[in-house]
């Protein structure tokens, strides 16, 4: 074998060797593809989009002119639109913080109680929604959430449909139904990004040693101790890594608002009118620029709060 | 210096105590006399998971201020008992006190014990003091108290000026260090350590062996250490607990251990052991109980050499000569077809010397006293 076929084996092996003694050539070789689509597909296009928002749109003509300006900027900041970045940004820090409470202790009891079918079985009903079309979904709670809907019969069921109007006479969160309020955006809105939450958590709690909960309560500290103390701060990068899921994907969603919500615009679709409707790219490229910041300025905060420190 | 890892049990011992299993469970009990009650006393604990028996009805006492190991191989339920004293486990049956105190339904946070884990389980999010200092802050001891006794301990350890380190950027051994002063900042009334100087490097382990023993001494706190090291336990012991199937086969002394294995387990794992039987041990020693001989106690002869009356003998063959060095060892094939190991210190003799005896007929010798017997 060794001696069978000289000439094909050391060309083969001269290749290794080649590559064996050059592992940033390796390295290179092998990012090449993905790099490729990383920066010019991915970033690239980012990043003409980011170009377009410093074109502006000529009001007269309609056509969009090619000359560097801040004017598309300083249109973004009228009253409208202010509006509809709080009310985005309300909604998405809102979303993440349901998720995160209701996300905790189902990972947790996913990483650290559940054990074999029971876990297989909870992982199914963690991804199973993720399987089926998201606008699906949405219509579905459109109907749960309507007036002569379930949710509705339901609570009547309890009388207590006198609490769900109280609720829904409030100001900001209320509305006719459910299904056109802020409260069921809300709701929705969990519901939808909620796997995206339990993951990164169940990953992060996975990887806390029974060894560190066990050493805490031999130090002397009771379980809620060790909760705040130890199991948090470990736990923390994985809440840090789902809320930047819930928030972005909160951020830029537009169909959720045009569903269930009442009039009331969010960034996603003052983007999509302005970008489809209009013909305002340049305008509708400053707004994309914005949940980008919100999470800049977002990911600081979390830095600055030690959330990076446990990787 | 480096005499920590030396074979032979230390000479060093205390004077004998009386083994140590209580058979009954009153004489544990009655603490109003005027002894101490035990540091540790498990009375007929058993800790069963499902079928496997991990610990089954072991019964100990653990003096005040003792240096005690637990002894035995993988498996053998040690960590399992050291939980149970810690309070990560319960009992299945039986009972655990702690100076008298008996702690059943006592959770880990209430027990006056820390403990060094085998993995060390220090905290990644901390720095080295927030580590160390972690039992005194749940204590809410004020922080300069905290930083005086922080810094104490590090000296203790020999890791000051490491404060501000995070645990991965430390060495093993610094990581071991860590683990002991932050159980023992909390003065506990005994620490339990779960083979601490596992993962260490041979030369590492003997200096840490030495400098824990140093450390013991100087707290005065018991010491509960879990090995599956025969050599580190008779080095470090008072006395020790040899495990084997969740049961105890001996406690003693480590001379008392090494010199009189009370099973044919013992003999054959601590130290290294010749058990001998059935009709080999008939025709040698005229009966046919087992017996153990050490293989540091048996001499090689040349066949022709006179026996003394208080000697036994046995002929054999050297199949195969092990040179290491300071000693050799030599597997000597009995006529039954069984081996005996013999081991010889080199004295006089050279690797050639030694090798050369593969093969050779040879007269086995040892004192009549040197004989064990065990049982099974
Ligand atoms: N939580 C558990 N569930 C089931 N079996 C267990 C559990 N903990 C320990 N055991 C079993 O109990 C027995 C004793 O385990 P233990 O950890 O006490 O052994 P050990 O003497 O510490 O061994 P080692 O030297 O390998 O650490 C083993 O057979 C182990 O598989
Ligand atoms: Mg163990």
């Amino acid at each position: 074998m060794a001696t069978s076929s000289p000439t094909r084996k050391s060309l083969w092996h001269r290749l290794s060797t080649f590559f064996y003694l050059r592992p940033g050539l390796t390295l290179a070789a092998m990012l090449a593809a993905p790099l490729l689509w990383l920066g010019v597909v991915y970033v690239g296009s980012l990043f003409a989009l980011l170009l377009q928002s410093f074109f502006r749109l000529d009001d007269f003509t309609g056509q969009v002119v090619r000359r560097f300006t801040l004017y598309t900027y300083s249109q973004l900041f009228t009253a409208a639109n202010i509006d509809i970045m709080i009310r985005t940004s309300g909604m998405a820090a809102a979303v993440t913080l349901a998720c995160a409470l209701v996300a905790f202790p189902v990972a947790y009891y996913m990483a650290r109680h559940a054990e074999g079918r029971a876990k297989a079985a909870l992982y199914l009903a963690v991804l199973l929604p993720l399987w089926s079309s998201y606008l699906v979904r949405v219509y579905a709670w459109k109907l749960i959430l309507a007036k002569e809907g379930i949710v509705s019969w339901f609570i009547s069921q309890l009388r207590l449909d006198w609490a769900l109007d109280r609720i829904l006479q409030l100001p900001v969160i209320g509305g006719p139904s459910l299904s056109v309020s802020m409260l069921g955006m809300w709701l929705v809105f969990v519901y939808v990004w909620l796997p995206y939450m339990i993951l990164p958590i169940q990953a992060a709690l996975e990887r806390v040693p029974q060894s560190l909960i066990d050493a805490s309560g031999d130090l002397g500290a009771r379980p809620a101790e060790t909760f705040r103390k130890v199991i948090l701060p470990l736990a923390f990068p994985g809440v840090v890594a789902g809320s930047i899921f819930t928030f972005s994907l909160t951020l830029g969603d537009f169909i959720i608002p045009g569903t269930i919500g009442n009039s009331s615009y969010f960034l996603g679709q003052a983007v999509l009118s302005h970008q489809g409707t209009a013909g305002n790219v340049p305008m509708a490229a400053a707004l994309t620029a914005v949940p980008m910041v919100i999470m800049a300025v977002y990911l600081i905060i979390a830095k600055k709060l030690g959330a990076f420190e446990a990787l | 210096m480096a005499g920590g890892g030396s074979f032979a049990p230390p000479a060093l011992c205390r004077k004998p105590r009386e083994a140590a299993i209580s058979h009954s469970p009153s004489a544990i009990v009655t603490h109003s006399s005027s002894s101490p009650a035990p540091a540790v006393s498990f009375v007929n604990v058993s800790r069963h998971f499902g079928e496997v028996k991990a610990v089954d009805g072991v019964s100990l006492d653990i003096n005040d201020g003792e240096f005690f190991s637990l002894l035995g191989p993988s498996g053998s339920g040690k960590t399992t008992c050291l939980r149970l004293v810690a309070g990560f486990e319960q009992p299945t049956a039986g009972s655990i006190q702690l100076h008298g105190e008996e702690v059943a339904n006592l959770p880990p946070y209430e027990r006056d014990v820390n403990t060094v884990f085998q993995d060390y389980a220090l905290f990644p999010h901390m720095t080295v003091g927030e580590n160390v200092a972690y039992g005194l802050m749940i204590k809410k001891v004020p922080k300069p108290e905290r930083d005086k006794r922080l810094g104490e301990m590090l000296e203790l350890v020999r890791l000051p000026g490491l404060a501000g380190r995070r645990p991965s950027q430390l060495s093993g051994g610094q990581r071991q260090r860590v683990a002991l002063a932050r159980a023992l900042i909390n003065h506990p009334r005994v620490l339990l350590l779960d083979e601490p100087l596992g993962a260490l490097d041979l030369k590492l382990r003997q200096q840490m062996q030495i400098e824990l023993k140093a450390i013991q001494r100087q707290v005065r706190i018991t010491f509960v250490f879990v090995t599956h090291d025969q050599e580190e336990a008779l080095t470090m012991s008072d006395r020790l607990a040899v495990f084997n199937l969740g049961k105890i086969e001996q406690i003693g002394s480590p001379a008392e251990v090494y010199e009189h294995p009370a099973t044919a387990f013992v003999a054959g794992f601590v130290g290294v052991s010749n058990l001998i039987r059935g009709e080999i041990a008939q025709a040698i020693t005229g009966s046919a109980q087992t017996f153990s001989i050490r293989p540091e106690k048996i001499q090689l002869r040349d066949l022709g050499q006179p026996v003394s009356g208080d000697e036994y003998s046995v002929e054999g063959r050297i199949r195969d000569v092990i040179y290491l060095g300071m000693h050799t060892r030599y597997l000597v094939e009995l006529s039954g077809g069984s081996d005996l190991t013999v081991v010889e210190q080199n004295l006089r003799t050279t690797s050639m010397d030694v090798l050369a005896a593969r093969g050779r007929a040879v007269r086995l010798v040892w004192q009549k006293a040197h004989v064990r017997p065990v049982g099974n």
